[in-house]
C-alpha cells in the first residue's frame, strides 16, 4: 500500500508516542479509574494501526516486527494463567495479595477516596499481563492482513 | 427466484412483530428486580478485593474464570488468523 | 412505551442485522450484518442493568450519597466485545481467501463455480 502525504507522516511522528504513553497508563491504572487491560490494549493497537496506514505497508515492516509481537502474546497469557495458579492455596483464582504486606497490598480506605496505586492484590499484574496480549494480538491481526492484501489481488486481464 | 424472496420476507415480518410485541411488554427500564448479588459486589469490593473499581475487580477476581476462557478465544483466533495466511510470504 | 426506547433500539438493530443477512448478496455486507446483531445483542445487556439517578460504580472521587448502577452487565459485555471482534476478524480473513480463488466476492456465482 502506498504511504500518505507529507503532513500526514509528520503528523504521526509527533503524536503516536503519545497514544501508547496513553494507553500504558489506562492498562497500569485499571483498579483505580474506569479501564483496564482489555480496554488499554486496544487503545495501544490504535497507534500501530496509525502507523502502519500512514507510512504504508513495506516501511513498517522495517521496524515493527511480527515475531516479536507473536512472543509478546504468548508471555502475556503464560503469565496470566501462572498467576492464576499461584493461589491454588485455597482455590483457582484466589487474590492472595490482597491486604496483606507484599507488593501490591496496602489496606484500601472504605468509602469514597483519591486512590491509591499500591491496593489490589493481584488484579494490577492480570491487568498488565491481559493488556500485553491484548495489545500485540490487536497489532499482529493488522499487521498480518496488510501483508496479505498484495496476495489475495485479483490478476488482471492481459 | 421470487418465490423464495416472497417466503422469505413473510417469515422476515413474522420474526419482527415478534420480538416487537415482546419488547413492548418488559419491564420498565431503570427499575431493575433481582439485585442481590450486586448489592453484595458494590458493598464488599473494596474490603476483599482492594480496589476502587467494582467492575474490575468482578472481571479479575469474583468472576476470573470467565476471563480465562475469552482470553483463550482470543488467543486461537489469532492463531487461526496467522494459520490462514501461511502460504503468503510472511 | 416510550421510557423503554432503549430496547426498541434493540429490536431495530437486530432486525437490521437479519434483514442484512438473509437479503444481501456480497460478503462484506453479510459481515457488516453479522456485526450488527453483535452490537444490539451488546446494547441491550447494558440496558439491562441501569438504576434511575445512579453514577458508575467506581469510588474513587465519585459523587457523594448517590446509588450505583449494577456492574456485572458491564463485566459480561466487556467479555462479549472481544469475542465478537475476534469473530469479525475471521470472518474477514475468509472473505480475502474466497476473493483470491473466485475472483468476485458474490454469493450466487461462488456456489456455481468449481475452484
Amino acid at each position: 500500500m502506498n504511504p500518505m502525504s507529507k503532513i500526514v507522516r509528520t503528523i504521526t511522528k509527533f503524536t503516536y508516542g503519545i497514544i501508547i504513553i496513553f494507553g500504558l497508563y489506562i492498562i497500569v491504572h485499571g483498579h483505580l479509574t474506569p479501564g483496564g487491560g482489555f480496554q488499554g490494549g486496544a487503545v495501544t493497537a490504535s497507534a500501530f494501526a496509525l502507523l502502519l496506514i500512514s507510512y504504508g505497508n513495506l516501511t513498517t515492516d522495517k521496524f515493527l516486527k511480527k515475531d516479536l509481537f507473536s512472543f509478546l502474546e504468548s508471555c502475556g497469557l503464560t503469565l496470566f494463567i501462572t498467576l492464576a495458579f499461584l493461589g491454588l492455596g485455597l482455590t483457582f483464582f484466589y487474590n492472595f495479595l490482597a491486604n496483606s504486606g507484599g507488593w501490591f497490598g496496602n489496606i484500601s480506605a472504605v468509602g469514597i477516596n483519591p486512590g491509591d496505586l499500591n491496593t489490589g492484590g493481584v488484579v494490577p499484574l492480570m491487568n498488565i499481563a491481559v493488556g500485553l496480549e491484548v495489545l500485540s494480538g490487536l497489532g499482529l491481526i493488522v499487521l498480518v492482513m496488510a501483508a496479505a492484501m498484495e496476495f489475495t489481488k485479483k490478476k488482471e486481464n492481459l | 427466484m421470487k418465490t423464495k424472496k416472497i417466503i422469505f420476507g413473510i417469515a422476515f415480518l413474522l420474526f419482527f412483530s415478534f420480538i416487537l410485541v415482546s419488547a413492548l411488554q418488559m419491564r420498565l427500564f431503570g427499575e431493575p428486580v433481582f439485585s442481590e448479588m450486586d448489592d453484595y459486589f458494590i458493598a464488599h469490593a473494596q474490603q476483599e478485593a482492594g480496589t476502587n473499581n467494582v467492575v474490575t475487580s468482578i472481571v479479575f477476581d469474583y468472576r476470573g474464570f470467565d476471563t480465562l476462557g475469552e482470553a483463550t478465544v482470543l488467543f486461537t483466533a489469532i492463531c487461526a488468523i496467522i494459520a490462514l495466511f501461511r502460504g503468503v510470504t510472511r | 412505551m416510550i421510557s423503554n426506547f432503549p430496547f426498541i433500539a434493540v429490536i431495530i438493530f437486530i432486525s437490521l442485522g437479519i434483514y442484512t443477512l438473509i437479503f444481501k448478496k456480497n460478503l462484506i455486507k453479510i459481515a457488516i450484518g453479522l456485526c450488527l446483531i453483535e452490537n444490539g445483542a451488546n446494547l441491550f445487556l447494558i440496558a439491562l442493568g441501569y438504576k434511575k439517578e445512579a453514577v458508575a460504580p467506581i469510588y474513587t472521587l465519585a459523587p457523594a450519597g448517590q446509588a450505583m448502577v449494577l456492574p456485572t452487565p458491564q463485566a459480561l459485555t466487556l467479555t462479549s466485545i472481544v469475542i465478537g471482534l475476534a469473530t469479525t476478524a475471521l470472518v474477514l480473513s475468509v472473505a480475502m481467501m474466497v476473493y483470491k480463488h473466485y475472483g468476485t466476492l458474490d454469493t450466487d456465482e461462488v456456489r456455481r463455480l468449481r475452484g
